[in-house]
């Protein structure tokens, strides 16, 4: 009986009985369940919701409401070149809100193509990384034995290096490999695959000591005399229940993977210049700090910090939000 | 016809010392000793015992989820520990088996409707999915429940609804035992009464053998035919019911009918003068001979020489060097 409120109250029990006799539709649940609650009643966690929100419908929509089109070089002029923000250039008389680069670009239009790359490699390497780390950790914590210890042995062997470090090296074993002429179209890819090798390991721990928790749990036992197979045992009576510190890691994942991105585009490893995330307008942008352009750099820089604080905060909100001991 | 049989069966669990080394002998815990005991089809053996006494091994080990250290379990004949793998899986599906914790043994992220489809699943996955949720709902209505209910979660329901889904749970399959460890410990009293009696209307009705663990004498005497008591993992005494209870031969059966709680007070003093006192011994050391005889009020020393075997005695069988002779007071 874990929350008495849910208890129907039944003195006449022998009589088939239901707990009450409508039920809410699923929307109007989550609404009222304790999770919106306490999203409703927490000021930060609905602004950073918000940010986030206008960043990936920005991100999402780019091509319809950026004002330039700043990869097409016909469409660039070179006189638009270096224009500060908030003013009108010079010769075109053209507006931009964020300036323009050396070439003209407008660095609004840049950084909302520029966060569809950043979250879509966040977003997916996080995916990869949960897949992996999950799959992995029930396994470790369902089969326990040898086949626990070799897999929690490599995560502790790899998180002994710092996890960009173990980024690099997947993407310099990766250029390696992919040939020359794939390497600008694979370089997403790459990313995606280098940060969610790196960041597995915290799904997979996580994971693994839930799974020991539940293992023991008397519906798992039930489960087994019931003789369902290890397989559905693990993925139908286990998974479930191990999700939700999986979905606070996975926040709290994302913008570190947003932020690795921007690093390692920003080391010059990541996005190519013809496809750029966030990091690496920023590293662009450095070239130009110490001439006076600080736009260049500033807004994306800015762009960057805004989401990868936000979705942190969510993260914090999130893991307060349902772990109980906190509410 | 005999459905299941024990034949002198023992179950050890091998314990290792706190800080022995790894090549010191582990302790053996003797969970189960030596028990013989038979369920006919369509009987309900109602088997007692304080905690530790092994009632639960014992069911593990009927259910074959835990090995017999020596001995047998013999189902319809067949030796549990030989059966080919087709044959262990019609077994596992001909015996089921009811938990303590209702809530506790339904999965809370599984509606109840799945739940009880998931021995079909795994047993009948020909069947289809409106069949499958037909029978769930038969067997829904069999145990009392609206079949409306079948998309409920676990925790919307009570504890006497929770464990009446346990036994839906147990019966979709048509078993031909149902093993039910303490079904109804954890419930509230008031519907206790209504579990048991469902219980024991669903077995008869079904013709199913059902094995009722209890630690409490006064659960268990309505629903069985026969009653076996446990004490750190030997069988004290067989026999049924009735007379087992009306004139138990077996000091510890007494015991455990004088601890039957009595509505009236002054008979209730009298009674529990013959209480016994104290724990139960280690299972990892049991006493010699007989294992009741540091608690036992009739205990001589001749009953430490050597564990007695069953015998009857007038119409029950006990394990007592010096039984009750006379039929009990009351």
């Amino acid at each position: 009986m874990t929350d008495p409120t849910h208890i129907p109250a039944d003195p006449h029990e022998e009589t088939p009985l239901a707990p009450s006799a409508h039920r809410p539709s699923r929307w109007r649940a989550v609404w009222d369940g304790d999770l919106a609650w306490s999203f409703r009643r927490s000021p930060v966690a609905l602004v950073a919701a918000l940010v986030v929100l206008v960043m990936v419908l920005g991100a999402a929509l780019a091509p319809l409401i950026a004002p330039y089109t700043p990869f097409d070089p016909a469409s660039l002029n070179l006189f638009n070149g270096i224009t500060p923000p908030f003013t009108a250039n010079e010769f075109t008389g053209d507006y931009f809100l964020f300036g323009t680069d050396d070439q003209g670009r407008d660095v609004l239009s840049t950084i909302l193509y520029g966060l569809r790359i950043s979250l879509f490699v966040g977003v997916m390497a996080v995916l990869f990384a949960m897949l992996l780390g999950i799959t992995l950790g029930l396994l470790a914590g369902y089969a326990g034995g040898w086949t626990d210890t070799v897999i929690m042995r490599v995560a502790d062997v790899q998180l002994t290096f710092p996890s960009i470090l173990v980024a690099l090296l997947i993407f310099g074993v990766a250029r390696g490999i992919v040939p020359i002429e794939h390497r600008a179209d694979m370089a997403i890819w790459v990313l995606i695959l280098a940060i969610g090798l790196s960041d597995w390991v915290q799904f997979a721990r996580v994971v693994r000591g839930a799974t020991l928790v539940q293992k023991d749990r008397e519906y798992v036992q039930a489960a087994r005399l019931i003789g369902r197979s290890n397989g559905a045992i693990m993925f139908r009576h286990i998974l479930p229940n191990v999700l939700s510190p999986v979905l606070v890691i996975a926040t709290i994942s994302l913008a570190l993977a947003i932020i690795a991105e921007a690093t390692l585009s920003f080391l010059g490893v990541g996005a190519p210049p013809t496809q750029p995330s966030l990091g690496t307008l920023i590293r662009i942008g450095q070239d130009f700090l110490f001439s006076g352009e600080w736009w260049i750099l500033f807004f994306p820089a800015m762009t960057l910090l805004a989401l990868a604080l936000s979705v942190n905060l969510l993260g914090d909100w999130l893991r307060d939000a349902l772990n109980p001991r906190l509410r | 016809m005999t459905l299941l049989r024990l034949e002198d069966l023992s179950v050890t669990f091998p314990v290792a010392r706190r800080g022995a080394w790894p090549w010191e002998a582990p302790d053996l815990l003797r969970a189960v000793t030596d028990v013989s005991l038979e369920v006919a089809a369509g009987e309900t053996l109602g088997l007692v015992g304080e905690s530790g006494s092994g009632k639960s091994t014992l069911a593990r080990a009927v259910i074959g989820t835990i090995p017999a250290s020596s001995g047998r379990v013999l189902w319809e004949g067949q030796d549990l520990a030989a059966l080919s793998a087709g044959r262990r899986r019609r077994h596992r599906a001909e015996v089921q088996m009811v938990f303590q914790d209702p809530l506790a043994a339904l999965n809370p992220r599984m509606t109840v409707g799945r739940a009880i489809a998931e021995p079909l699943q795994t047993h009948e996955p020909d069947a289809s999915r409106d069949e499958r949720r037909r029978r769930v709902g038969e067997v829904m209505e069999k145990v009392g429940l609206s079949p409306k209910l079948m998309d409920r979660y676990p925790h919307e329901f009570s504890g006497g609804q929770c464990q009446r889904v346990g036994i839906a749970r147990a019966l979709v399959l048509n078993p031909r035992l149902i093993v039910a460890d303490e079904p109804v410990s954890a419930l509230d009293v008031s519907v206790q009464a209504q579990v048991v009696n469902l219980m024991k209307r669903l077995v008869k009705d079904m013709g199913i053998s059902l094995i009722f663990i209890a630690h409490d004498l006064s659960v268990v005497r309505n629903v069985s035919d026969r009653i076996a008591v446990m004490y750190l993992g030997r069988l004290m005494e067989v026999g049924p019911a009735r007379p087992l209870i009306a004139a138990p031969a077996h000091p510890y059966t007494r015991a455990l009918v004088e601890a039957v709680p009595v509505p009236d007070p002054a008979r209730g003093a009298v009674r529990a003068a013959g209480l016994v006192e104290g724990d139960i011994p280690s299972p990892l050391s049991p006493p010699s001979g007989c294992v009741f005889r540091t608690r036992c009020p009739r205990a001589r020393p001749d009953c430490a020489d050597a564990p007695p075997a069953l015998r009857p005695v007038r119409e029950t069988e006990a394990a007592c060097i010096h039984p009750i002779a006379e039929a009990a007071h009351a």
